[in-house]
């Protein structure tokens, strides 16, 4: 059976050109770019390059570029290093409701050690209340921080206006670039973020490596303490392979920004327009405006997403599903309840995104598997017969 | 995560639907908490001779739905009392710790199913 992956916003193949370059970082320029010999200045000039290359291409200097581990790292890092370095100033931090678990979990520690985290509000769509961000700002507010589009349901926030705000109540400003990075066009004087989150294996390059932007004059104390690695700010040997491909996956995506962005959401589209139309009872959860190009995120009425998922899995076909059941606490997806929709539905909801490998034959077999599993597991549900000519969603 | 006994019984469930008249129906869990099980019983003689499940659940759901109909069909009403989740969970070759809640749910809805029955015999 092929094989069909619809799930990038969890994570992409390594483009094959990212591949071969970093194949000499793994054998022959081994060396540690921390040893001063010869084989320690070749590892620590394909660094320097990865670093220019993205600081360029994001509008900072490559002294402001910190490599970590990943997203989740980034994010831990800016929110505990602004928190512990700004406790004298206030202990207040505002983030947003549909932030990842790396931010909402890192709050809810940093709750426990006395800090105040508040949530903006956001509608129906995902898109911050920014009167409702005013309206929370204290002289406590130390940082503000939201992402710059949301994972599940592709909601891109308008980060430029949330700085501002943040700004002029003398807090400092995050976001979280996760999935926007090599996606969207980033400027991060445009965004005027202090602190901004990357994530490599998001755009075709390897697992466990990231990067954290922190504008020069911000403090940020370090979390992962240890030798004198990221200008004594991140201890820990680098991650020299990963940070070369996370380097060349940064300058493919940006050089191929525009072509990806069109293939990829017109596939996305494409499918949206068939589910909408040969799927009864189905709500498209997000924004038709301002969301990523390969997000498509649907709730499915009367139906469980996990049984979803494993019907399309069973066809070959690998897609996500915020649905809880799995997760083992019952709490279907934190994003969708935000959103206001109803705890029952939100259950019902699966993830598709799409990426640049992806064929319309691939979308039109999926969107055939999927009208057929629904009406199976409709045929199966109780909720269809005793629910089901109430109303449309 | 699930053998391949439960995905095999997700995928090829036995018993859906509904059975007209039934001498016993038991609806459990909520839309809220992900699993929605609905069993349908026929019963002559004390003897449970057919059984039906609807259910609005995970992968684990359906296939404890299945497999718990399987197995009462054919019990007695006192046996099918003592059907326990760990039985239903052992006959599918078990399932992942967390999806353990979900076949508390088969249990539930056999007994609501029968607890039915016996209110209307009464
Ligand atoms: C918005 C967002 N933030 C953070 C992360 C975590 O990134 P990483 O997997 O690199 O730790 C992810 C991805 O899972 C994400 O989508
Ligand atoms: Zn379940």
């Amino acid at each position: 059976m092929k094989k069909i992956y619809f799930d990038h916003a969890a994570t992409t193949p390594v483009d094959k050109r990212v591949f071969e370059k970093m194949v000499p970082y793994f054998t022959e320029i081994f060396g540690n770019a921390n040893s001063q010999h010869a084989f320690g200045r070749e590892a620590v000039s394909a660094v320097d390059e990865a670093r220019d290359t993205i600081a360029k291409l994001i509008n900072c200097k490559p002294s402001e570029l910190y490599f970590t581990s990943g997203g989740t790292e980034s994010d831990n890092w800016a929110l505990r290093g602004v928190a512990n370095a700004y406790k004298n100033k206030g202990n207040h931090i505002i983030i947003s409701p549909i932030e990842h678990a790396a931010m909402l979990v890192t709050a809810k520690a940093l709750e426990k050690q006395g800090f105040k985290v508040d949530y903006m509000k956001v509608d129906e769509y995902g898109f911050v209340d920014l009167e409702h961000l005013k309206s929370i700002m204290t002289d406590k507010t130390i940082l503000v921080g939201c992402m710059l589009a949301n994972n599940e349901v592709g909601t891109i926030e308008p980060i430029a206006e949330i700085a501002k705000i943040a700004h002029e109540y003398g807090a400092l400003c995050f976001t979280d670039a996760v999935q926007a990075a090599g996606v969207l066009k980033i400027d991060v004087k445009e965004l005027g973020v202090d602190l901004m989150s990357m994530s490599s294996h998001k755009i075709y390059g390897p697992k466990g490596v990231g990067a954290l932007y922190i504008r020069n004059g911000v403090k940020v104390d370090s979390i992962i303490t240890g030798g004198h690695q990221e200008r004594t700010k991140r201890g820990g040997t680098t991650n020299v392979a990963g940070v070369v491909g996370f380097g060349e996956a940064f300058k493919i995506a940006v050089s191929e920004i525009d072509k990806n962005f069109e293939y990829v959401s017109g596939l996305r589209d494409h499918f949206i327009e068939r589910v909408l139309k040969e799927v009864p009872y189905v709500k498209l959860n997000g924004p038709r405006e301002n969301r990523l190009p390969a997000n498509a995120d649907f709730s499915f009425k009367y139906i469980e997403g996990e049984s979803i998922l494993f019907s399309l899995d069973l066809a070959g076909i690998s897609v996500s599903s915020g649905s809880a059941c799995s997760s083992g606490s019952l709490e279907p997806s934190h994003v969708l309840l935000a959103l206001g929709v109803p705890e029952g539905l939100a259950h019902g909801s699966i993830r598709f995104s799409f990426g640049k490998h992806n064929t319309i034959e691939e979308v039109d077999y999926a969107v055939d598997v999927l009208r057929d599993s629904v009406k199976r597991l409709r045929e199966m549900s109780p909720l269809f017969k005793i629910q089901g000519d109430i109303k449309n969603v | 995560m699930y053998n391949e006994k439960v995905m095999d019984a997700f995928k090829n469930p036995k018993n859906v639907g509904e059975i007209e008249n039934a001498d016993g129906v038991g609806l459990v869990g909520n839309e809220s908490c992900g699993d929605i099980m609905q069993i349908f019983l026929k019963i002559e003689n004390d003897i449970i001779i057919d059984a039906k499940f609807k259910t609005f659940g995970c992968a684990a759901a359906i296939a404890t739905s299945s497999t718990a109909t399987e197995m009462v069909k054919g019990m007695t009403v006192k046996e099918a009392l003592e059907l326990t989740n760990k039985k239903v969970v052992e006959t599918l070759g078990g399932l992942p710790a967390q999806k353990i809640h979900c076949s508390v749910l088969a249990e539930e809805a056999i007994k609501k199913a029968i607890e039915d029955y016996q209110s209307k015999k009464a």
